[in-house]
C-alpha cells in the first residue's frame, strides 16, 4: 500500500521541552488533550493545523531531553503517521516503538522538504519516496519489529496476561 | 579475543549471561526500578496491562520530588494516587514529600551499588554511573512493563571512553567539565553509547562532584555513564549498602568506538547559552549578561559540595538577584544546617527550598515570568524549560551561580574568590 503523507520539517535536536512541556507532565494524562498541546513552544501552528496522516522530518537528534514518553503521545494522538529523522534521541526512539509508532532514520531528509511538501509511504516496498528519490526504510531488529508490529508495548503486553503467562 | 567494556559486563551480568558484545539484543533483569511523580501514570498503563501484581515489589523504589510540595490540587491528587498504588502493591521503597531528587536518594539509601543495573523512567538515570553502575532512562510504557515482568530488552551499547588528566583550578568544578565536554563532543557523539571514563583526574573529584560526569552525559545521549568506583566510592556506600556487590571494570584491551581526552590543568569555568546545553562559552565570553534569578540546586548541582561553593562566594556578601537555592536531598539539607551555611546563604539572601527537583523542569518553586533570564545550576536549558518559553536559561556550576547572584550579572567566580 502506497500512501501520500504531508510533511512539517524541523531541525536538529528538537528536544522533548518543546514537544511536550515539562509544566504539564503531572497534571494532563489524557491522550487527546495531550496531543493539544504538541510542539507548543516550537512551532504553535502545529497542533492547530496538524492532519491526521501527517508526518514530521526532522534532522539529528529528534527528541533528545527528558525521557517522558507524551512527547511521543502527543505527535500521535495529533495523528502523526511516522517520524522520520536523521537521528533520534534513545529514550525517544524506544517510546516510539513502545506506542506503535514507526521512527524511521533517513540522514539529511529534512534538508530536502519544506513543511507543507508530501511524501510516499510505500509499506510493501519498505520505502520513503520525496522529491523523486527513493529511500530505504532501515530494518529493526526482529524483537522490536515485533513490538511495532503488534501494535505497541501495551498491546503486547495485554496479549500475554490475557494468555495468563506470568 | 578482545576484552570487554563495562557496559558489555554490566548487562551480560544484569541479563544473567556469561558474556554480551555491543549490539545484542538481552532482556534485562535491573537491580532498580526507579520512578517518581510520574508513577502515578505508570500504574495507570500497568493496569491496563492486565497484570495483577509487581513482580519485585522489593526492587521498585519511588520518590515523590518533581513537584513536591505539591504545589496544585490536580499534583496532590497525583502523589495521593501513588501512595495508595504504593500501599495496594507493597513497594517497598516509597520516598515522600523532602527526602530529595531520586537519584540522589537512591545513592545515599544504599539502593544501587557498584555492578549493578537500574533503570529509570527519567532520562538521568545515567546519573548512577558514579558509583560504578548501569543506569539508563526509559519511557512509562517500559516501566509498567518492568513492574508488570521483570524484564526489558536492551541493546548493549558501543562504548566510547573519556579520559581525564589533571587537576582542576580553584573555583573550577565538575559542572564546567560536564559542559566543556559537551561543548566538545556535541549532542550526538554519545548517542546509543556507553560514555566510560578513566583516567587521574577522576580521583581529584569530590564525591559530591563525580554524579555530575554521568548525570549530564544525559544531554550527549548517552544510553549510561560510568566511573570506574575507588576506595572513596567503597568507604562512603560501606555504611549504606544493603547487600554485597561486585565492582565491575572494563578490560584494559576493551574496543571503544571512539577515545577522547581532556585536560582539567587548564580549564576555565564554563556557562551553556540558552536552549542547548552544548552551546558553551568559557564564563569571561558572557561577563555583563544581566540576570534576574539565580538557581542552586537539581540532580546535577544540590550536594553539599555546591552548597559549600555558594556559600564560599556569598560570605558576608548579598545577593542583588533573587536567589533560590534548593538542596538535592534532606540529608544534604540537613548537613548544609549543621555546617553553618544554610546561616550563610539565608543571610546572603537566598530563599531555600523544600529538597527536590525544584524550578528545574518548570513545575514550581521558581518559574520565571516571561523576558526573565535565569541561572541556573541545572543540566538542561531548552526552550520552555523552566515553565515560559520566553525566559532563557543559562547554565554554570555554583560557584558561578553564586558569585552571579551577587552582581545579578553573569560573573567569573574567580574575581570574587580572589
Amino acid at each position: 500500500m502506497k500512501t501520500e503523507h504531508r510533511c512539517w520539517v524541523y531541525g536538529d535536536n528538537v528536544n522533548t521541552d518543546v514537544i511536550f512541556p515539562g509544566r504539564y507532565t503531572y497534571t494532563l494524562r489524557e491522550p487527546h488533550e495531550i496531543a493539544t498541546h504538541a510542539l507548543e513552544d516550537l512551532d504553535p501552528d502545529f497542533a492547530p493545523n496538524v492532519r491526521p496522516g501527517d508526518v514530521i522530518v526532522a534532522g539529528a537528534n529528534w527528541g533528545c531531553g527528558s525521557s517522558r514518553e507524551q512527547a511521543v503521545t502527543a505527535l500521535k494522538f495529533a495523528g502523526v503517521a511516522l517520524i522520520i529523522a536523521s537521528s533520534f534521541a534513545r529514550i525517544y526512539f524506544r517510546n516510539c516503538v513502545n506506542q506503535g509508532l514507526l521512527p524511521i532514520i533517513i540522514p539529511g531528509l529534512n534538508t530536502q522538504l519544506r513543511t507543507g511538501d508530501t511524501l510516499i509511504w510505500d509499506r510493501e516496498a519498505g520505502t520513503i519516496s520525496a522529491q523523486g528519490v527513493t529511500y530505504p526504510i532501515p530494518p529493526l531488529p526482529p524483537s522490536v519489529q515485533a513490538i511495532l508490529d503488534a501494535g505497541g508495548l501495551l498491546p503486547m503486553l495485554q496479549r500475554r496476561f490475557r494468555q495468563g503467562r506470568p | 579475543m578482545a576484552g570487554r567494556t563495562f557496559a558489555e559486563k554490566a548487562l551480560a551480568r544484569a541479563a544473567g549471561v556469561p558474556d554480551a558484545r555491543a549490539g545484542d539484543i538481552l532482556d534485562v533483569t535491573p537491580d532498580l526500578m526507579l520512578s517518581h511523580d510520574n508513577s502515578a501514570a505508570i500504574s495507570q498503563i500497568f493496569r491496563e496491562t492486565g497484570a495483577a501484581r509487581v513482580v519485585y515489589p522489593e526492587r521498585i523504589a519511588i520518590t515523590l520530588d518533581h513537584a513536591a510540595p505539591a504545589p496544585t490540587t490536580r499534583h496532590a491528587q497525583n502523589h495521593a494516587e501513588i501512595r495508595e498504588w504504593v500501599r495496594q502493591q507493597g513497594i517497598a521503597h516509597l520516598f515522600e514529600v523532602g527526602r530529595g531528587i531520586c537519584h540522589q536518594v537512591i545513592a545515599e539509601e544504599g539502593l544501587i551499588l557498584p555492578g549493578e543495573t537500574v533503570l529509570g523512567a527519567d532520562s538521568h538515570t545515567t546519573h548512577a554511573g558514579w558509583l560504578g553502575a548501569f543506569g539508563a532512562g526509559v519511557g512509562r510504557t517500559e516501566m509498567a512493563a518492568l513492574w508488570a515482568t521483570g524484564q526489558l530488552w536492551m541493546r548493549v551499547p558501543e562504548a566510547i571512553r573519556i579520559t581525564l588528566s589533571g587537576r582542576l583550578a580553584r573555583g573550577v568544578t565538575a559542572k564546567d567539565v560536564a559542559l566543556h565536554i559537551l561543548a566538545a563532543m556535541g549532542t550526538t557523539a554519545a548517542l546509543y553509547r556507553s560514555v566510560e571514563f578513566a583516567g587521574d583526574g577522576l580521583t581529584g573529584l569530590s564525591l559530591d562532584e563525580r554524579p555530575v560526569l554521568p548525570n549530564m552525559m544525559a544531554e550527549a545521549g548517552a544510553k549510561n555513564a560510568y566511573l570506574p568506583p575507588d576506595d572513596a566510592v567503597f568507604a562512603y556506600l560501606e555504611p549504606r549498602r544493603t547487600r554485597d556487590y561486585t565492582p565491575l571494570y572494563p578490560d584494559p584491551d576493551a574496543e571503544y568506538a571512539a577515545d577522547y581526552r581532556f585536560d582539567l590543568d587548564s580549564l576555565a569555568p564554563q556557562v551553556a547559552l540558552p536552549e542547548q546545553p552544548h552551546h558553551v562559552r568559557p564564563v569571561t565570553d558572557v561577563i555583563g549578561q544581566p540576570v534576574h534569578q539565580a538557581f542552586i540546586g537539581t540532580c546535577t548541582n544540590g550536594r553539599l559540595d555546591d552548597l559549600r561553593a555558594a556559600a564560599q562566594v556569598l560570605r558576608g556578601r548579598r545577593v542583588c538577584c533573587r536567589l533560590i537555592v534548593i538542596p538535592a536531598s534532606a540529608e544534604v539539607m540537613l548537613a548544609a544546617a549543621r555546617e553553618g551555611i544554610l546561616d550563610t546563604l539565608i543571610s546572603a539572601g537566598a530563599a531555600i527550598g523544600t529538597p527536590g527537583c525544584g524550578p528545574c523542569m518548570g513545575n514550581h518553586m521558581g518559574i520565571p515570568a516571561p523576558g526573565e533570564v535565569t541561572i541556573s545550576t541545572g543540566s538542561r536549558n531548552f526552550r520552555g524549560r523552566m515553565g515560559t518559553p520566553d525566559a532563557p536559561v543559562y547554565l554554570a556550576s555554583p560557584y558561578v551561580v553564586a558569585a552571579s547572584a551577587i552582581r545579578g550579572t553573569i560573573t567569573d567566580p574567580r574575581e570574587v574568590l580572589a
